[in-house]
């Protein structure tokens, strides 16, 4: 249906061309046709409300263009990703070969993100990542056509380190669950901690996802570090600041995390998150006049608050927008296009942010404090952190 | 006193287990039914504490509610799906409770969404015990191990020593004959699994102040589960009990003594047991 469609489409276009003077060239042709997108990302199971985020994200950055990204249409391919590492090669190949998708946009999920990486190596396609933090995304397997609106995981806990020194902590434990973005977050605020002069008492992880937190809690009562630093998300980050509450420790021992221990669960937290420092890249009450505009046409549009996730999400049309104005809408010179994609400057919400050349934003790390329901943004705790890029080497595309 | 306070730990964790376990093992032990769906009802416990606590304002009155719910749901899918089974093998069981997993989260998704909420504890029992100079106890968590512990009671009376728990045990063993005595095999059945619907259901209501509420909740519970029915042996509730209590501490203590191998404390567990018992601590053949 649709290819009848845009066959009647490109043949009364074509009609009109050559009425107004001759055919025009074939490259303008091209480029008159709609940008064929693929978002895969997760729309049902535990990751569905961040995935519905960064949709509606991207969708609000098009439609302020006037429904176009570099000057051209738009033609969408949805997948829902269901956050499954088993079924990613499949669905990314679904797009890039059935559908011949000239960007892929996706995903939430780490272990789905490197699927999409490999896809998008094989094939050469543009990749643009919304949210995974894999570091290898932009590290070891980096790659031309791959780049992050995002953040490595390396980057919101780095800056974490450097706080809790400059508060006075020397002794401090740390918690995660044993899987990638738990590790990769600890080993970066250890890196920094370690490196400002504290010492790590004891490193404790317990598997993914695993909630029974009780042991961990006797244990750092009776270790009585400085602080807690930990890495934790969503119902588990939940569930262990309720205990750590619930044991008396908030008071006692302070607790610190990145940034994702208190984003999109405050109200579940209630009492027991109020106070806690976090880092991370956005945050409430960032006070910039694009920030105060895409919180307001986010909320009239979609009726709910904008939240990290979408800004992410808005960020990856804007990258793509920029990219594709510098080289008047063609996909057809990679070489250029990806050189254009490097060299945007992102006007984003959470602060104006440029690629890295390893393509992963340099951008500010908050210092963030719960206040209600808000995580209030009261600094930065680093100005234009860049990952390091472990392991990258940029090969030819 | 670290360790005492571990030991707390151990006992409360495997007491909590049991009564995620205790319907599990009814259900499987009595009727012959592989329910996956067990950490589905489990779930759908904690969902219904937290939408009856919101609407009613208090715990109490939320439980003795979405107890009632969950064996009226029990007898339902009791009566249109699982009755058709007991005949068949269990291959079909597996299916059908597969299936009723990805349903129930599914509904849980369109009906209540993919947040996470928490449901407060209850204001009597809100309180903390100081243990140590550092830590506390909360006293709600104490007040879940007397509660498994009264239960465990209770259901042991009730099979044991009443009629009714004679006729269970009857259906069990010999269902054919236990039907030419003139009892309505049907009609245990159906109770049995509502009882064992219930019995997830009210472990779900009971733990939600402290396990939160999120997805995917029920699929963590649910191996563990099977692991405690396994080591106890199928369709004993003694076996269940102690099982939950030694998983209980090898989680605990795996986690503290030996953090790299935790994940497979629990399973290293069972694979002992059933070396040198293959039909679990108290299974007969």
């Amino acid at each position: 249906m649709t290819d009848r469609r845009q066959f009647i489409q490109q043949a009364g276009l074509l009609a009109s061309a050559a009425a107004i003077g001759g055919l025009t060239p074939s490259i303008a042709r091209a480029q008159n046709a709609k940008i064929r997108v693929g978002m895969m990302l997760p729309y049902t199971g535990t990751y569905a409300a961040l995935g519905t985020a960064i949709t509606q994200g991207f969708n609000l950055a098009v439609e302020e263009n006037g429904g176009m990204l570099g000057g051209r249409a738009i033609e969408f391919f949805t997948v829902d990703d269901e956050s499954e590492p088993s079924k990613a090669t499949d669905n990314a190949n679904k797009l890039v070969q059935r559908d011949k998708v000239d960007v892929l946009v996706g995903t939430v999920h780490s272990g789905v993100v490197m699927a999409m990486v490999k896809v998008a190596r094989d094939n050469s396609t543009l990749l643009i990542i919304p949210n995974a933090g894999a570091n290898a995304a932009t590290g070891g397997q980096c790659a031309p056509n791959i780049f992050r609106t995002s953040f490595s995981n390396w980057q919101p806990a780095h800056p974490m380190g450097k706080v809790m020194y400059d508060k006075g902590h020397r002794k401090v434990v740390t918690l995660t669950w044993k899987y990638g973005a738990g590790e990769e977050s600890i080993e970066s605020f250890k890196e920094a901690f370690t490196k400002a002069g504290g010492s790590i008492t004891k490193e404790m992880y317990l598997p993914f996802p695993n909630v029974e937190f009780q042991p961990f809690i006797t244990e750092i009562a009776s270790l009585k570090p400085d602080a807690v630093f930990v890495f934790f998300a969503g119902g588990g980050a939940v569930k262990f600041t309720k205990d750590y509450a619930a044991a008396g420790l908030k008071d006692k021992i302070p607790l610190y995390g990145s940034g994702f221990l208190t984003d999109g669960t405050l109200e579940a937290q209630g009492a027991s998150a109020q106070g806690l420092l976090t880092t991370l890249h956005y945050g409430d009450g960032i006070e910039n006049p694009k920030n105060k505009l895409f919180r307001y046409n986010y909320g009239k549009k979609y009726g709910i608050q904008a939240d990290v996730y979408a800004v992410q999400g808005y960020d990856a049309a804007l990258l793509l927008h920029g990219g594709l104005n510098a080289v008047k809408g063609s996909f057809g010179d990679k070489k250029a296009l990806y050189g254009a994609l490097e060299k945007v400057k992102i006007d984003s919400p959470r602060g104006p942010w440029t690629m890295s050349k390893a393509h992963n934003p340099i951008q500010d790390i908050y210092l963030r404090r719960v206040e209600g329901n808000a995580n209030q943004v009261i600094g930065v705790a680093w100005k234009a952190l860049e990952d390091p890029a472990r392991g990258c080497k940029m090969s030819a595309a | 006193m670290e360790w005492l306070i571990q030991i707390l730990n151990s006992v409360q964790y495997g007491l909590l287990l049991f009564l995620v376990a205790s319907g599990l093992t009814l259900i499987f032990g009595i009727m012959g039914v592989i329910n996956l769906a067990h950490g589905s009802f489990y779930m759908i416990g904690a969902y219904l504490a937290f939408t009856l606590s919101s609407l009613t304002g208090s715990l109490w009155i939320a439980i003795p509610l979405g107890i009632v719910l969950a064996a009226a749901l029990g007898l339902a899918l009791e009566w249109a799906f699982i009755s058709r089974l007991y005949r068949r093998d269990h291959l079909y069981q597996v299916l059908l409770t597969f299936g009723l997993i990805l349903i129930f989260e599914e509904l849980r998704s369109i009906i209540v969404g993919d947040d996470v909420h928490s449901v407060a504890i209850p204001a009597a029992l809100a309180a903390s015990l100081p243990l140590t100079e550092t830590l506390s106890y909360p006293v709600y968590r104490l007040f879940i191990s007397a509660v498994c512990l009264a239960l465990a009671g209770l259901m042991y009376v009730t099979i044991q020593k009443t009629r009714f728990g004679m006729m269970i045990r009857a259906a069990a063993s010999n269902p054919e004959m236990a039907t030419s005595l003139g009892l309505d095999i049907r009609w245990i059945h159906a109770l049995v699994f509502a009882a064992g619907v219930a019995l997830a259901a009210f472990a779900g209501m009971i733990a939600a102040p402290v396990s939160s509420v999120f997805p995917g909740m029920g699929n963590q519970v649910l191996i563990v589960c099977f692991v405690i029915v396994v080591i106890g042996g199928i369709g004993s509730l003694k076996g269940a009990l102690i099982a939950a209590l030694l998983i209980g501490f090898a989680d605990t203590f795996g986690k503290v003594l030996l953090p790299d191998y935790a994940s497979i404390a629990v399973y290293l567990l069972m694979a002992v047991v059933l070396l040198f018992r293959p039909l679990g601590l108290f299974g007969r053949a």
